[in-house]
């Protein structure tokens, strides 16, 4: 017995030289996990928020309540967004160690999560991303050449320039702006939900945080508001066990489940495999029910691995057991789910292989095209004027001098606007 | 003495001060096992344990709250913030709690609490990693606030903020971490250890908050700055010709006006330069200073270089960063003005 209080300090399972180890994922049997009606009241479903959603086992069959039934069609539009997102990241990584883009995040392993959920929600409604969810836009159809040219900051960045890669948005796709600042769009989704209500709509809206960035008080904010006003939202906890180097228990993950949250504040929780596309789907579903039935918000906590780099940044090397992504107990959501696919007789190693490169030869033509409207060091490149545009709707006399300012230094140094490093 | 990057001098900085005082501790994001995306606190928590160099939670305003009550109960602590353009969710916490807590106990409590945080741009960070907001802190009664350009003073003066009683706001220019910057991407860069400031006591030692260092003495003109543009304005000032006296203020609040006014006496010309926005930003409280103990003497009006008033964007990074080419436009106004 100590004989005076101390801390607890949290400790990952494995540090590097370390063998991965990953006893501490709670899991439930695939279809274990019951199916409450969709307008069940938060606090009767709480298990749902400790246990583990599961419709993949481990064969590749599809099994239990939580079975979305989808048409083989469906799941291979699945399959196909996911493969893209991975062949699409995997070259705008190379790209960027190619010193072509300054920045860059993978979504890598991670890859159902926002697929899946896109494809479980309607095209009205309004999406609030995290930098990691670039299946969402995949999946809403937003082209790569346009995702491409705002990694490119090149004369068709949709942001103008102004926010570093991945940052984007699409007001046609209802994707809105994605914060650097982490956690700020998870209570700004509550607040549009609430005018979809106000408004008579039925649109819901979703938003997207990292388990680690759920220690802002913004996640608390939202959590709040979307239990007070019942407002029409999903709120989602992508727990992919990492924050840069710091291990899940650090957000308060080793005391309670993320989803354990919701019905803290008497929102329904629930905890889903993040790797199995057909529980993210169904969960989603449901969510999305509850939503626009006048059910009430729902917290998802979506259980994954960040298996790769935090960002081009960062080398996880230095804080982590070394190819631990290959002992994540739910494996990977693409396997999974062409496992599945080639069960049901729909899917085969040819057609994979197939679909594979004709992704990978998408991905390389696009990147041709979004390269030609500039590059870091070549081509076109956006006007600077741009710079002090959208700072006010119109632009104040200051901003219009300064322009004029900034117009005079750059005639003089030449016009030569390039960069060396 | 030993060679020392702004990175090594800091760390440097915190292991003395863990080692001679046992109040100290970090907390911050990432400091600990990994020792800071930067590399700040690298080995500090190996060396200290887990109860001095803590890692936390992704919230700003949980930390700087934490820092306040862990210092208000007998420690010291060094909070980092990962990046400026994350300080706000701590805004409440600073600038409500923080900055007041000695003033509304009638002294009876206080927390000497230091913040730690890299600003500033040049490194395309895009508007999330390049901010400089040092002139919303200097804004707030009751907080120090100090901006180092160089590995030796960043030592100095990190070791004179942890033993301070009040609490300081530490801005660490992250451009400048690895050598000095004179505004031109397009040079190769240069390494500390070719800079005389480079060269750090590896021992304990402060610099004084309050005073700043003429880094170059002039009779032309007197450019008052501090962090990256020290040595923008330098480069731009030899380029010219022209014999400027450079002031490197190293702490914004306390401020040392003497040293500000006896210089633009001298010289009768003033430039202030700093990376942040223009409108409401630190130079206004410069000009404002001379123009009041100096009017007399000035042969010219004040010239002011900044940053645009706008966010910091990614694909405009040299034409929104104050270089030489602005510095040089502003000391040719006041050289040429009659
Ligand atoms: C307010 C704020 N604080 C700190 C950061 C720096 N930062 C960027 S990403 C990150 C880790 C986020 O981890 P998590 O929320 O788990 O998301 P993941 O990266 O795992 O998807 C941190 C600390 C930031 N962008 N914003
Ligand atoms: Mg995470």
């Amino acid at each position: 017995m100590n004989k005076h209080s101390r801390l607890h300090l949290p400790h990952p399972p494995a540090r590097p030289g370390e063998a991965p180890d990953f006893s501490y994922v709670q899991l439930s049997p695939a279809g274990a996990v019951a199916r409450p009606d969709v307008n069940a009241r938060a606090r009767d479903i709480e298990p749902l928020s400790i246990n583990l959603v599961r419709v993949l086992d481990d064969a590749g069959n599809a099994v239990g309540p939580w079975h979305p039934h989808l048409d083989p069609a469906e799941l291979q539009i699945g399959l196909r967004h996911m493969l893209l997102t991975r062949a699409f990241d995997d070259r705008m990584q190379r790209n960027q160690r190619a010193g072509k883009i300054s920045f860059y995040i993978r979504s890598l392993g991670e890859e159902a999560v926002s697929v899946a959920q896109c494809m479980a929600l309607r095209p009205g409604d309004m999406l609030f991303p995290s930098y990691r969810n670039q299946g969402l836009q995949i999946a809403r159809g937003i082209a790569l050449v346009d995702l491409m040219c705002q990694l490119l900051s090149n004369t068709r960045d949709m942001c103008k320039g102004r926010q570093l890669p991945v940052m984007y948005h699409s007001k046609a796709g209802n994707i809105f702006s994605i914060s650097g600042n982490l956690a700020t769009q998870f209570p700004q989704a509550v607040g549009w939900a609430m005018a979809a209500a106000i408004k008579g709509e039925d649109h819901l809206a979703a938003s997207w945080i990292g388990e680690g960035s759920s220690a802002e008080a913004d996640f608390h904010h939202a959590l709040l508001f979307a239990s007070v006003y019942q407002a029409p939202v999903i709120l989602n906890v992508v727990n992919n066990q990492w924050a840069i180097s710091t291990f899940q228990g650090y957000a308060g993950g080793e005391q309670r489940s993320f989803a354990a949250r919701g019905p803290g504040y008497g929102i329904a929780g629930i905890r889903v495999d993040g790797n199995d596309f057909l529980a993210v789907y169904a969960v989603t579903q449901w969510a999305a029910e509850r939503a626009r039935t006048g059910a009430g918000p729902t917290l998802i906590e979506l259980v994954t691995y960040r298996a790769a780099a935090h960002s081009t940044s960062d080398d996880p090397a230095r804080y982590r057991a070394k190819n631990d992504q290959e002992h994540w107990p739910l494996g990977d959501p693409i396997l999974r789910l062409k496992q599945h696919l080639i069960r049901l007789g729909e899917w085969s190693e040819p057609r994979h292989e197939a679909l594979t490169a004709e992704l990978e030869a998408l991905v390389a033509s696009s990147w041709k095209q979004a390269a030609s409207f500039g590059t870091m060091t070549e081509g076109p490149r956006l006007n600077a004027d741009l710079m002090f545009e959208d700072v006010f709707k119109e632009m104040p006399e200051n901003l219009q001098r300064q322009r004029a300012l900034m117009r005079a230094e750059v005639a003089r140094s030449g016009g030569d606007r390039s960069e060396g490093t | 003495m030993a060679n020392m990057n702004m990175i090594q001098a800091l760390n440097s900085a915190m292991d003395i001060m863990l080692k001679r005082d046992p109040s100290v501790v970090l907390m911050g994001e990432d400091i600990g096992y990994f020792g800071g995306v930067f590399r700040a606190t690298e080995g500090l928590q190996r060396k200290y344990g887990e109860h001095r160099v803590i890692d936390s939670p992704i919230a700003e305003g949980g930390i700087v709250a934490a820092a306040i009550g862990m210092g208000a109960n007998g420690l010291r602590p060094v909070a980092e913030i990962q990046f400026a353009d994350y300080i706000y969710p701590g805004f409440d916490q600073i600038a409500s709690e923080l900055a007041r807590i000695r003033y509304r106990s009638a002294g009876e409590f206080f927390a000497p609490v230091t913040i730690r945080t890299p600003c500033g741009g040049g490194i395309r960070g895009g508007q999330t990693h390049s901010q400089s907001p040092e002139g919303i802190f200097t804004h707030v009664s009751g907080l120090k606030v100090v901006m180092p350009s160089n590995p030796y003073d960043a030592k100095g003066l990190l070791i004179t903020s942890i033993e301070d009683d009040d609490p300081v706001i530490f801005f660490e220019p992250k451009r400048l971490y690895n050598g000095p910057f004179d505004g031109d991407p397009n040079k190769p860069a240069v390494p500390w250890s070719s800079h005389p400031k480079g060269e750090v006591d590896e021992g304990y030692y402060k610099v004084p908050l309050g005073k700043a260092d003429i880094v170059r003495a002039g009779a032309d003109v007197t450019i008052i700055t501090y962090g990256t543009m020290v040595f923008v304005a330098a480069a731009a000032a030899a380029a010219l010709n022209f014999d400027a006296e450079i002031i490197d203020l190293r702490s914004l609040v306390p401020l040392d006006v003497d040293t500000i006014c006896s210089s633009v006496r001298k010289t009768g010309r003033c430039v202030v330069a700093h990376e942040a926005t223009r409108f409401s930003g630190f130079g206004a409280e410069i000009l404002s200073i001379v123009q009041e103990e100096c009017f007399w003497d000035l042969e010219a009006p004040i010239q002011r270089v900044t940053g645009w008033d706008t966010p910091y964007p990614h694909a405009f990074e040299w034409e929104y960063f104050p270089g030489q080419a602005r510095v040089t436009t502003a000391l040719k106004t006041v050289m040429e003005a009659t």
